[in-house]
């Protein structure tokens, strides 16, 4: 945790990442006129994550940040997570 | 041996009238004293009402309160000490003012977001106190505001659920200042290694506060947004779930009990070892369950609802993980008896605080056992024994640990002694009192009382007796303790830099602190309880 | 002994009030995917009457307008301070936008009797009064997120013409930078959970 600034990244990188968002949202509108049953809910989920983490990891710069940043994202993430888990042992054996 | 006259960072800076000059400070030590005056006042309030539950509760049928009055009574106990004593009492008042003294920081990370905490506590508990007397009437939901009631009550809910809310994102706000801090101001020399277990405890904290507070944040929207306009998410006439309301309250409120808990167990940490005149033992063992529980608090919310109407895999699910947590809760027993093994124990005010913690809080996490297992559980649910239990954690537990924070550092605060012989005293009346009030209810309840009753079978009536009078002995205690604490503070004797011969950094500056704390960065040479050390840095 | 400014520091607190933020939607996003389980068939019924078409277009301006304040900030760093304030301005515009496609697509649904307490949701089965419900709460709790991310980068962009914000301290700019990426961070995941569903 030692490094305090990043540099700027730069206008090429950015605008590839967002080009590479706007097919991912092309992606996820598509696939969800196809009927694939209970695929299509992680499909959706599947994308909007991969999106998420290019916005997290370029437009946020936490490629560019202190590993310690990632690890309190995937601790948030992962206590998100068992909060809805931990709730489907109710709802699902009800 | 300081000086009286040096008055640190009490001293009134002449710039501008002396109250604008504490409620708008950004100096941590002000706020801390700040949230530490509130708190205690709260607590006050809190008791008396209190008080009252109990004179209700010396006989059968109505005595001082009807049935309506009684539930308001309990909403509020509930309310004001949850949310406004205990959840700030320790990290936001102690932990305010010590956080940046132990890791030889000048302030906190966030200065201003600091005192827009406290004036947010304020905007909050004004409004939870205005739910009184406006609208229809104090609510009586409990401190719970399940559902469907919190949603159909014409009492005053959604303001008291606005004061939550606020007083919420104050906490919140306090978790992420104190994180940035740990991470980024430690002095010199303050590795991770080295930081004193009152610290891992607010780290620990901290997160809760950030991770676990939002979600009671967006339930009380919900429950608002309900009363207003009806969206029929908990309703089940409308396809709603009301046992998901539960979930989500709990999924908070149940973290709640440890953001109480651990940095009361963090000051029990300090007080074992100094008082032992021995290095505290597992230090590391200490820090991790810190975080352990933090952690393992997060999965067992479902143990409060056994009885809700859940599935019985989540129950089973939720009763085994209740489980775990009693192995990091133990590990901190264990490392505090090992480190008063063979120590040079002093009675000291402070220490027999800490010591009436140890027994109290063990008393209340065995009965926690008793509750955490369902089948056992179903028995006792909605009973005085949860109500003796949480008591022996909440007031055994953190507010034992909260007075002997007190007598530990008040005379670091404020520079002054207190009278050591009434604080014994005061301490022996309110350890009595408080067994004499809440081990009856534990009795009453396995004998089948319920709780949130105003009324109950005159078979009872011995046991509340007893409760009630135990009620007015510890009521005595607390009087004692706070009017010797306030004398000592304005007429006491100096007390010196370090009147405990503790190691860690507070102690190493003047008492009161300076306005800026250290000069300059302190450069650390050693471990937090290495007492041989006791005023270096 | 002077206070130094510590960057990382400041947005170490700015990530972790967003952490908090990613859990406050966590709590509606748990009671979708319940219901979403226990009403599998009102839910695609519900987001069949949903307008894909805005949707997507809002979609877009926010993915969009993350794209102009990540370049804003660079811009800032690479000292080129008036691309940096015409790229917020242009952020600040897609605020607006979003906002006001927003208001047509909650008046469509006003108009058609579909909202809490509506006379329309009333007659409709239990799913889809969940469904709707969540709609209005998660989607209003977000528009409400994008209006203070908006005012922040307002903020932001008249320190920007001050100088107070710059290549140097760049600090107000990032944070509200980052505030703004997780608006549309928590759009991405509401626009197929809703707009989608089949």
């Amino acid at each position: 945790m030692n490094q305090t600034t990043h540099g700027a990244l730069s206008f090429r990188c950015l605008t590839t990442v967002w080009i590479l968002l706007l097919v991912l949202t092309g992606i996820t509108v598509g696939v969800s006129h196809l009927d694939l049953g209970a695929i299509n809910i992680w499909a959706a989920l599947g994308i909007a994550t991969l999106k998420a983490s290019l916005v997290v990891f370029y437009f946020m710069h936490l490629k560019h940040e202190p590993r310690l940043l990632v690890i309190c994202l995937f601790i948030t993430l992962l206590t998100l997570a068992t909060f809805i888990g931990l709730t489907f042992f109710d709802v699902l054996y009800r | 041996m300081a000086k009286l006259n040096d008055r640190g960072f009490l001293q009134a800076s002449n710039r501008q009238p002396l109250l604008f000059d504490w409620i708008f400070s950004v100096d941590h030590k002000r706020i801390g004293l700040l949230y530490l005056y509130s708190v205690s006042a709260f607590f006050l309030v809190g008791m008396m009402l209190g008080l009252l539950i109990r004179l209700e509760l010396i006989a059968p049928g109505p005595t001082i309160a009807t049935a309506q009055t009684y539930n308001a009574l309990f909403t509020l106990h509930g309310v004001v000490m949850i949310f406004l004593f205990i959840i700030p009492g320790i990290p936001a008042a102690f932990g305010n003012i010590m956080l940046p003294l132990q890791i030889g920081a000048q302030d906190v990370a966030f200065p201003r977001l600091n005192l827009l905490s406290w004036w947010l506590y304020i905007l909050g508990a004004f409004m939870a106190l205005t739910s009184l007397f406006s609208g229809g009437g104090p609510p009586d939901t409990g401190w719970t505001f399940y559902v469907p009631f919190a949603s159909e009550t014409p009492t005053n809910v959604s303001l008291a659920l606005l004061a939550v809310f606020i007083i919420g994102f104050s906490s919140i706000l306090t978790g992420v200042n104190f994180v940035t801090t740990i991470h980024r101001l430690r002095a010199p020399g303050m590795h991770w290694g080295r930081l004193p277990l009152f610290i891992w405890s607010l780290y620990a904290t901290a997160w809760v506060q950030i991770l676990a507070t939002p979600v009671l944040g967006i339930t009380v929207i919900l429950v608002m947004v309900e009363r207003l306009i009806g969206l029929g998410l908990f309703d089940p006439a409308r396809g709603g779930d009301p046992i998901l309301y539960q979930h989500l309250f709990w999924i908070y409120s149940h973290p709640a009990v440890y953001i109480m808990v651990l940095p009361a167990m963090g000051v029990i940490s300090e007080i074992i070892p100094v008082f032992s005149r021995k290095p505290t033992f597992g230090y590391k063992a200490i820090a991790a369950s810190s975080v352990a529980i933090a952690a393992a608090g997060s999965l067992v919310w479902g143990h409060h609802m056994f009885v809700s109407g859940m599935s019985d895999t989540a129950i089973m699910v939720f009763s085994l993980l209740t489980f775990l947590v009693a192995i990091p809760s133990a590990v901190k027993v264990f490392n505090w008896v090992a480190t008063l093994y063979r120590g040079s124990i002093s009675l000291e005010p402070p220490m027999l605080f800490a010591l009436a913690f140890v027994f109290l809080f063990s008393i209340g996490g065995l009965t926690g056992l008793v509750l955490g297992s369902a089948s056992a559980d179903v028995h006792v649910h909605d009973t005085h024994f949860v109500v003796g239990h949480f008591h022996y954690i909440m007031f055994g537990g953190t507010g034992f640990a909260f007075f002997a924070a007190l007598h530990y550092w008040l005379p670091k605060i404020f520079g002054r002694m207190y009278n050591m012989k009434i604080a014994t005293i005061a301490w022996a009346i309110i350890f009595v009192g408080f067994n004499l009030l809440y081990f009856p209810m534990m009795l009453v309840g396995l004998h089948g009382m319920p709780r949130r009753y105003y009324d109950y079978l005159p078979q009872f009536q011995n046991l509340n007796v007893i409760a009630t009078v135990g009620s007015w002995v510890l009521a005595i205690g607390l009087l004692l303790m706070f009017v010797n604490l306030y004398r000592g503070i304005r007429r006491g004797t100096a007390a010196g830099n370090n009147p405990w011969q503790a190691a860690t950094l507070e102690w190493v500056v003047t008492s009161p602190p300076p306005e800026e704390n250290f000069s300059q960065p302190p450069q650390v040479s050693h471990d937090p309880y290495d007492l041989q050390q006791a005023g270096k840095p | 002994m002077t206070t130094q400014r510590d960057a990382f520091g400041a947005r170490l607190g700015m990530w972790l009030f967003l952490f908090s933020e990613l859990l406050l939607f966590g709590g509606l996003f748990l009671l979708y995917a319940v219901y979403l389980a226990r009403y599998p068939s009102d839910f695609a019924a519900g987001g069949q009457q949903l307008d894909t078409l805005l949707g997507t277009g809002n979609t877009l301006l926010l993915i969009t307008s993350s794209l102009t304040v990540a370049l804003a900030l660079s811009a800032l760093q690479q000292g080129r301070r008036q691309l940096c304030q015409m790229l917020l301005c242009v952020t600040i515009l897609a605020s607006l936008l979003f906002l006001t496609i927003k208001g047509i697509e909650w008046q469509a649904k006003f108009g058609h009797g579909l909202f809490p307490g509506g006379a329309e949701l009333e007659t409709l089965p239990a799913g889809q009064q969940i469904f709707f419900s969540l709609y209005f709460v998660t989607t209003g709790l977000h528009g409400l997120h994008v209006l203070i991310g908006a005012a922040l980068l307002l903020w932001t962009l008249g320190l920007t013409r001050k100088g107070q914000v710059s290549a140097e301290n760049p600090i107000m700019l990032e944070n509200s930078a980052l505030y703004w990426h997780l608006v549309d961070l928590i759009w991405i995941f509401i626009f197929p959970l809703y707009y989608l569903l089949l």
